[in-house]
């Protein structure tokens, strides 16, 4: 099928972006990043916005920068930018792994970091990625600039904390310390996954020093692997309490089943992947050292 | 509806066309320029016969507005082949029989130009990865890999023999 008619308007500037939005708030206007979960959408008349606000022609919502060890990454970044970015790999090696998981490359050199992470799909990788590194989440609206943990702003399956009338600007990633891995389960590459883990842990010596674990596919949003996390903090990890910290964490999960995974398989699934996580992140964490 | 103006230099060829915000890209391509080599397929990104390059990067023009690459250069599969002379991935294809009833073909040539392009060097395993964005019902992949794989080796001693040494 083919989108319904909608007004449009590609303004270059955040400030007259976030102006059009509010001025065009009764006609359900939404801002258009890459298009690659939005234009899908709009063919198959899921969303019928009535104004579509580009963001492409906002030159500072394209660049990637650092902020000392600050990670910045602008929400128009395309996945593919970012991807390969020598910053990304230096400052979050974590994203720079997940973005190889995101679609294919045809739909990553249009699809951007801000656009999947407003989008907030419960499968998708970066907004696990942003959970796991504790980036915040700079929007802007009508009423100034506000800076969001991503603990704070994945609020369920497409729901987000930006508020009606807001722009989200900016991607902010703290360098972390340690080994990294991103791993999922898709029935095929490039699909959508079942289950995702983004890790990132720390070593001191041979004890975890501080670990980060967020899960994709499992909830209604991104969720930090808390028991995992707490069992593996302080302690010499081996292969029976990873296997108890997993257990810790997958006790607490109830994944929603569907045609393509029963709760039961996803599980599974969870089990098998956040052990594999956790344990390619302690290698390469030890092997860092 | 209000029309916008969007110029796009489509295969080296600049033009201007006055179309709906709605109107996707691969719907201009066909519509308004005439360039119906880029097939329509699931009009959600998945399949990939759409796939075009946008300033030397492939994309889904089944889901991109035109009115999004206003400025653009795209190509299609109509600029592969220099007037009667097949681009190498065309020979190959052809040769070794990199296609059956065709629908994925004009998607699966703009894949395998950029995979080559990006990496002349590509090997078997990157071709079979790299082209896992555009979907194939008849070949099972095989010859679509020996195909880009062969393109890419021809296309490698082509660029490295001296000036003139080709027929």
């Amino acid at each position: 099928m083919k989108p319904p008619p909608f007004q449009y308007a590609a303004p270059t500037s955040v400030a007259e972006a976030v102006e059009l939005l509010g001025a065009h708030a009764d006609d359900d206007a939404r801002a258009l990043a890459g298009g690659q979960s939005l234009v899908p959408l709009m063919n198959f008349r899921l969303a019928q916005p009535s104004y579509l606000i580009d963001l492409r022609r906002i030159e500072e919502l394209t660049r990637i920068r650092t902020e000392g060890d600050t990670l910045v990454i602008g929400a128009m970044v395309r996945q593919s930018h970012a991807e390969h970015a020598p910053e990304v790999a230096l400052l979050a090696p974590l994203l720079a792994e997940a973005l190889g998981y995101v679609a294919h490359p045809p739909i990553r050199n249009s699809g951007t970091v801000g656009g999947s992470i407003a989008h907030a799909d419960p499968a998708a990788e970066l907004p696990a990625v942003a959970v796991a590194l504790e980036a915040e989440l700079v929007v802007v609206g009508p009423q100034g600039t506000r800076t969001i943990p991503a603990a704070e702003f994945f609020l369920g399956p497409f729901s987000t904390a930006i508020e009606a009338g807001e722009i989200l600007t900016e991607v902010r990633v703290p360098r972390r310390e340690g080994g990294h891995a991103f791993v999922e389960f898709a029935r095929t590459h490039g699909n959508f996954a079942l289950v995702g883990v983004a890790s990132v842990i720390e070593m001191d010596g041979d004890t975890v020093a501080r670990a980060s674990i967020a899960m994709s596919g499992v909830a209604p949003a991104p969720v930090r692997a808390i028991a995992a996390e707490r069992a593996l903090t302080g302690t010499a990890p081996d292969d029976a309490s990873i296997r108890a910290a997993v257990d810790a964490t997958v006790a607490q999960l109830s994944p929603s089943g569907d045609v393509h995974g029963s709760t039961e398989t996803r599980t599974d699934i969870a089990r098998s992947y956040l052990r594999r996580g956790i344990e390619l992140a302690l290698t390469r964490a030890q092997d860092r050292r | 509806m209000v029309k916008h103006d969007v110029t796009l230099t489509v295969n080296g060829r600049t033009s201007t066309v006055s179309v709906e915000a709605r109107k996707l890209l691969v719907d201009v391509l066909r519509e308004d320029l005439g360039l119906t080599g880029t097939h329509i397929g699931c009009e959600h990104g998945v399949c990939g016969t759409c796939t075009v390059l946008r300033d030397g990067e492939s994309i889904r023009s089944c889901t991109t507005f035109a009115v999004q690459v206003d400025g653009a250069e795209i190509r299609t599969v109509e600029g592969l082949a220099k007037g009667a002379q097949l681009h190498p991935l065309q020979d190959e294809f052809w040769d070794k029989q990199g296609l059956q009833c065709g629908y994925c073909t004009p998607g699966m040539l703009m894949r395998a130009c950029e995979i080559i392009e990006q990496n002349p060097d590509v090997t078997h395993d990157q071709v079979r990865e790299g082209i896992a964005s555009n979907l194939c019902r008849c070949t099972g992949y095989q010859f679509i890999t020996e195909a880009v794989c062969a393109a890419a080796a021809r296309m490698k001693a082509d660029s490295a023999a001296p000036m003139g040494a080709q027929a």
